[in-house]
């Protein structure tokens, strides 16, 4: 297997070609985290400015946000760390990924044919991938720092403070970070399906992910 | 003797403050009142207060609390910290002056203390959760708190205590209930010494002034005030024999202010994290106005296809 | 104590073994041995003497400094003894104890004070040995803190400035406390500072009635008003006068107790009233009498000795506040029948429960039958309160009583009409003092506490006639003043110095007027103060002999020429002119105040330093008697008392500003602001014996082992006597085995079956215990 495909990739002959790219397991994690993260953004928000604390209406006033919130960042810790130990082997840096950050404002502009190819993840999605993990560690250890109905005896108020602040930081870029994910899954017609239906046609693969169509493919033929 | 309040009339009385006279409101805004109330004090007399926690009984009495029958740990201070049943507590220090020779037992009562920039309200993000009326009291509002614990992060002395019972956050109302029939607070009545004593915060301070010139007059070259200006002074003050060193009465803060760490989560990062968020959502919804989706092209497909058909 | 700091600018010094709460408000502090305050104030005394720092107009005037005493009288320094000393009966033969009386009944005085007979001449003698250097060693204050404190006292020597000394149980629960309060006394008299505003020897009540108790005579010694109690060869009422009614010893004085006979008859008046006439004086043989003392160590060694049947506490709980816990557990485990009158269950009435080492029991073998009588607390009925400065103040209920709890005279009323309705019904021995009893009450069951205060204050049984025949109170009113009393049986009044109190415009006692026209403190409308609604006893004293005030500032009682006036009721004649030379200590038949006992004082006219029955050091001042050779103590308590090989150090108990005794540890919020039972040591005995704040100790004396918490603090520190440190446990006394707080020990296990030899006041603050790590006690 070529360090550019995982298990699971098949190519389905047709018309067009059909690709499977996340094994229901894989969309299973995947959506129980997002909707997590969507849970804790929405809550986290409530309680970050007065401006948005009518979200805690959402889930049954201040006193159940501020006691959900908690647990639904344990639950996201937990999904994620399931996401993380799926991808994490072809999230890692690769030569071509600096090469596609140096063309990254012909994506934006449209030149996507500028790009180099890569492979399952282009140097963006790792970006997301890696932020996102880094955040959620960061996230859960202050979160875990503040979560005073249990763990207010170990840590001193100085140290809480410190905490609620990078808590506050780390939630601001992760919901950035979100945004941005949200956002190229939207831009980039045809992603979707790829946690919908775990599927993306060929056409799709060759445009955005060559080199891990191309490695599908050697790895079809060798089967 | 620092004239006593007249007991009350039995018979029921309109509160002389509330709602319409709010200065802050934590998480939300409120239209300053036209007229302020006259800004009031307690004041607390270190050098009058004999320890004997009557103060602490009456805290209890009045607010319907009941402390638990807790464990001695080899001091006098019981409850040995402040808890949502004890408002206010006695902390006892033992303390050598190093310039006498001799031992000072200082007994110091801790408590809220009604900060005029109260670091709890700042931090607060519940509206109306914690509101500061024109006289001074900073005051909870039990219905409003979701028990997050940010006031005790945002206050410079460490005071407020969240009930594992029912998760809110607690401390001295200044009894504002009693304050607002013309009432001094519990422990004021209760205070067999008159260490503490309540009123208008400008007659306090002359009242300070009396006794600081007393402690004076007894040797107490550094007695003074504490009403400290990092905070815009405080609705509870403290006479002290050692004026220069607060913390010596069980870590009174020196200069307390409101956290650093607390000003930057609740200004720049709020407000930049928002501009943040809002850019990053801005700049897609722009990008894909301008530049459109992101389409596979047929010949995207075509090119596949070949790619794939070649194994068959 | 406060507010005179803060608005008069008075000094507190404060002198106790432990830096308390007090000592944190002083001006200054300065520690002492626990039991040598004869020492110390001794020392005081001789340091005015001998710095002629003393009010000299007032001590010759006002003292009896000026009187001669007799040949007889001598005090051996070497031994340590007053003349007159029966070492069999550990008693003096006190006669010689008195002044030289001359061929006219009169006392000789030298008015110069130099005559080495002179009062004056033999206390400064007494005191010479009282030393700074021997003081401090004795006492272990610090020579120069001693000294600080002698100046300050001595300040006030002159009619300008006066000093107050307070003490509590600190002073009175030695073996020698009745003494402890004399030598203050003395300074005080010294300074001049007795009958003056701001002046005398306070002491702080431990129970808000403790004055009242006292004043209605609930002591086995005394009846109502300070009268005494007859004793068996007292064997009528005439002789029984004729032994308290004091002649003048000085030519003119008032000699108030020459009244004693009106107080008297107006008591046996109130007690069996018409029953009681003169021809069968007034019922006195109805009246019990006592052939010995019957105070508390004497009834418990009699209950111990299987003596006793049945007994009585009244909000009494002795197992847990008369000394040797256990002695007091085997003497009631010998009882037929115990009854607690009392508004809460106590230890007493639990004594036979088993609660492990708190309280060990063998329910099993206890035979004593326990009735458990509920009573209401003071706030449930109506009362009167009488504070230590005698002012009485009436209460109304505040609450209702709960469950079928009672008020305390409701239950002593159906105990007495039971039983005299059983004497009525079968007759028995000597029914005469029950029949006889007027229990004249509207509901004989339950007398109203105002008509019991009627009672106290006395009316009019026969309208009464001034010396022209003119009727000055009718008969049935009542009276307004003791002075209208009449030996005659036509007045009845059970308690003399209360009359006043309840007069025929009302309940005196329930004024509330709280202005205070002189500006000096005196709100004489608040409450009735006894006697006569004076508020400063002797406050004739607060002038000079011819009648002027001392000083302007201090200006109180003064002669305007035609009558004494000014802020307080004067007490004295008030008509009496300066120059008929009477003095102003009307109750002393010397009309003087005594510097010099007579033989009023079991251990002596002068108080002298005795160590406490259990002492870690000799007697400095004389090594041959180390105690009180006075003290009374039973054959089996002194096998009880330990060494200084066994027990270093110097256990004292004290009770703490959170706590009631053993009340408030049945309330919650008390329970909370100090939960649980503690010792309190210096930092040194804690690293001698390896001991940690907060961990548990042992504590134990030859008499039984109590735990607790260790406080280990830098407010206790050893004291240096001489070159041997001396370690001080401290040991606070609320916690038990009923109640809301955390189970603890009775800290009466430790103390020594002693008390002072005038008042029996147990030694509670001064014996010895050893002290060691240890683990929690299993309940």
């Amino acid at each position: 297997m070529s360090g550019n495909i995982d298990s699971g990739g098949r190519i389905h002959p047709g018309d067009p070609v059909v690709v499977d790219r996340y094994t229901p397991g894989a969309r299973a994690n995947h959506w129980v985290t997002a909707i997590c993260l969507i849970l804790l953004a929405l809550s986290g928000l409530a309680l970050f400015t007065p401006s948005l604390f009518f979200l805690t209406g959402l889930f049954g006033g201040g006193q159940t946000t501020r006691a959900i919130h908690p647990w639904i960042g344990v639950v996201l810790f937990l999904s994620f760390s399931g996401l993380f130990f799926r991808f994490w082997k072809l999230n890692l840096w690769k030569r071509e990924d600096g090469e596609w950050i140096a063309h990254a404002g012909d994506l934006v502009a449209g030149h996507e044919e500028r790009m180099p190819e890569v492979g399952k993840y282009n140097a963006g999605q790792k970006m997301v991938f890696w932020g996102m993990s880094l955040l959620i560690i960061v996230l859960i250890a202050s979160g875990l720092t503040i979560w005073d109905e249990y763990f207010f005896a170990y840590t001193t108020i100085p140290t809480k403070r410190i905490a609620v602040l990078v808590h506050a930081i780390s939630a601001v870029l992760i919901i950035s970070v979100w945004i941005v994910h949200v956002y190229a899954a939207i831009w980039v017609r045809g992603t979707m399906g790829a946690m919908t239906k775990g599927q993306v046609t060929g056409g799709w693969a060759w445009r955005h992910h060559r080199k891990w169509l191309k490695d599908l493919v050697t790895a079809d033929r060798q089967r | 003797m620092y004239p006593p309040l007249p007991n009350p009339g039995t018979g029921p009385s309109a509160p002389k403050f509330g709602e319409k006279d709010l200065v802050r409101r934590s998480a939300s805004t409120v239209t300053p009142p036209a007229q302020r109330q006259t800004q009031v004090a307690k004041l607390i007399d270190v050098s009058k207060c004999i320890g004997c926690k009557a103060c602490q009984s009456a805290c209890q009495e009045w607010n319907d609390l009941r402390e638990e029958v807790g464990t001695n740990d080899g001091t006098y201070n019981n409850a040995h910290d402040l808890t949502p049943a004890s408002l206010t507590v006695m902390r006892f220090t033992e303390w050598d002056n190093p310039e006498t020779g001799n031992l000072e037992w200082l007994i110091r009562k801790d408590g809220c203390m009604h900060c005029e920039d109260p670091g709890c309200l700042k931090s607060c993000p519940a509206p109306g959760a914690i509101v500061q009326y024109s006289n001074g009291i900073v005051d909870f509002d039990h219905t409003k708190c979701i028990g997050c614990g940010y006031c005790v992060k945002g206050c410079p002395f460490n005071i407020p205590r969240i009930s594992k019972v029912d998760n809110k956050a607690y401390k001295c109302t200044l009894c504002s209930d009693r304050v607002a029939v013309g009432q001094g607070p519990a422990c004021q009545k209760a205070c067999p010494t008159q260490a503490i004593v309540f009123g208008p915060k400008d007659d306090m301070k002359k009242w300070a002034d009396g006794r600081i010139a007393d402690l004076k007059s007894r040797g107490y070259k550094t007695a003074g005030l504490y009403d400290p200006q990092g905070v815009g002074g405080t609705h509870v003050m403290y006479v002290l024999q050692h004026a220069d060193k607060p913390e010596i009465y069980a870590g009174l803060p020196n200069n307390p202010r409101i956290s650093p760490v607390v000003e930057l989560w609740k200004g720049l990062t709020k407000y930049t994290g928002l501009a943040v968020m809002g850019a990053v959502a801005a700049f897609g919804f722009v990008h894909h106005m301008i530049a459109g989706p992101n389409k596979v092209s047929a010949e995207d497909e075509a090119n596949a296809s070949k790619l794939a058909g070649g194994k068959s | 104590m406060t507010e005179a700091k803060a608005n008069h600018g008075a000094k507190l010094v404060v002198v106790d073994p432990r830096f308390t709460r007090s000592a944190a408000l002083a001006d200054y502090y300065c520690p002492i041995r626990p039991g040598t305050d004869i020492a110390f104030l001794g020392g005081v005394i001789n340091y005015l003497l001998s710095n002629n720092k003393i009010h000299k107009d007032y001590v010759a005037n006002y003292t009896n400094a000026a009187f001669i005493v007799r040949e007889g009288f001598k005090f051996d320094p070497e031994s340590g003894l007053f003349s007159g000393y029966n070492a069999d009966k550990h008693s003096y033969d006190r006669s010689e104890w008195e002044y030289e009386i001359g061929p006219d009944g009169i006392a000789v005085l030298d008015r110069e004070m130099t005559n080495p007979r002179s009062v004056m001449q033999l206390l400064k003698q007494h005191y010479s040995r009282y030393t700074p250097d021997l003081v401090s060693s004795v006492t272990g204050s610090p020579k120069d803190k001693f000294l600080k404190v002698c100046e300050y006292i001595a300040s006030t020597a002159n009619g300008e400035r006066t000093a107050t000394f307070m003490y509590a149980l600190g002073w009175t629960q030695h073996t020698h406390g009745s003494q402890n309060i004399r030598t203050a006394a003395m300074i005080q008299l010294l300074l001049g500072n007795i009958g003056v505003p701001g002046g005398g020897i306070n002491a702080l009540r431990g129970h808000s009635n403790v004055q009242g108790y006292t004043d209605i005579g609930v002591m086995t010694h005394l009846i109502p008003g300070y009268l005494g109690m007859p004793n068996d060869k007292e064997v009528d009422f005439k002789t029984y006068l004729g032994n308290r009614n004091f002649k003048p010893l000085q030519p003119g004085q008032t000699s108030y107790w020459q009244n004693y006979n009106k107080f008297a008859v107006s008591f046996f008046k109130a007690m069996y009233g018409d029953k009681a006439t003169p021809e069968n004086g007034f019922g006195y043989d109805w009246f019990p009498k006592t052939e010995r003392s019957y105070d508390h160590l004497a009834q418990f060694e009699d209950m111990h000795q299987g003596r006793i049947n049945g007994y009585i506490c009244q909000g009494y709980n002795p197992l847990w506040s008369t000394p040797n816990k256990n002695k007091v557990a085997e003497g009631l485990a010998k009882l037929k029948w115990l009854v607690s009158i009392d508004p809460l269950e106590t230890e007493t009435a639990k004594f036979w429960e088993n609660h492990g080492e708190f309280n060990i029991a063998e329910p099993s073998k206890i035979k004593t039958e326990v009735f458990m009588l509920p009573v209401g607390c003071f706030a449930e009925e109506d009362g009167s309160l009488t504070n230590s400065n005698r002012a009485i103040l009436w209460h109304e209920k505040g609450a209702d009583m709960p469950g079928e709890a009672k008020g305390d005279a409701q239950v002593l009323a159906e105990l007495f009409v039971r039983i005299r309705d059983l004497y009525k019904k079968d007759g028995g021995k000597a029914p005469d003092p029950i029949l006889n009893t007027d229990w004249s009450y509207h509901d004989p069951k339950n007398p109203e506490a105002v008509e019991l205060l009627k009672e106290l204050n006395g009316r009019a049984i026969s309208d009464l006639a001034d010396a022209t025949g003119k009727v000055t109170r009718p008969a049935g009113q009542q009276l307004s003043s003791f002075a209208e009393l009449r030996d005659d049986g036509s007045t009845m009044a059970a308690c003399w110095i209360y009359t006043g109190a309840y007069t025929s415009t009302g309940n005196i006692t329930a004024r509330r007027d709280n202005s205070d026209p002189s500006g000096k403190g005196v709100h004489p409308n608040w409450g009735f103060a006894w006697p006569a609604n004076r508020r400063i006893l002797y406050n004739r004293a607060s002038a000079d002999p011819q009648g002027k005030p001392w000083s302007q500032k201090k200006s109180y009682v003064y002669w305007d020429g035609a009558k004494w006036t000014g802020a307080d009721v004067p007490d004295y004649g008030p008509t009496v002119a300066p120059d008929k030379n009477v003095g102003p200590f009307i109750m002393n038949p010397e009309g003087v105040s005594r510097l010099f006992a007579r033989k009023f004082m079991a251990e002596g006219p002068f108080p002298e330093h005795y160590e406490p029955m259990e002492s870690p050091l000799d007697n400095a001042f004389h090594a041959k008697t180390k105690n009180n050779p006075a003290v009374r103590m039973y054959k089996d308590d002194v096998a009880q008392l330990g060494t200084t090989k066994e027990f270093p150090f110097v256990g004292t108990t004290y009770r703490l500003t959170e706590h009631f005794h053993f009340w408030t540890k049945n309330v919650l919020i008390n329970a909370s602001l100090q939960p649980e039972q503690f010792v309190e040591i210096s930092q040194e005995l804690a690293k001698e014996k390896g001991i940690t704040s907060g961990g548990w100790v042992r504590v134990w004396s030859k008499r039984g082992s109590i735990k607790a918490k260790a406080v280990v603090t830098k407010r206790i520190k050893p004291l240096m006597c001489g070159n041997t440190p001396v370690h001080v446990v401290g040991i606070p006394i609320h916690w038990g085995f009923v109640g809301v707080a955390r189970k603890g020990f009775a800290t009466n296990t430790l103390t020594p079956f002693v008390g002072d030899a005038n008042s029996q006041a147990p030694e509670f603050k001064a014996f010895l215990v050893n002290i060691e790590p240890a683990t929690g006690p299993v309940a």
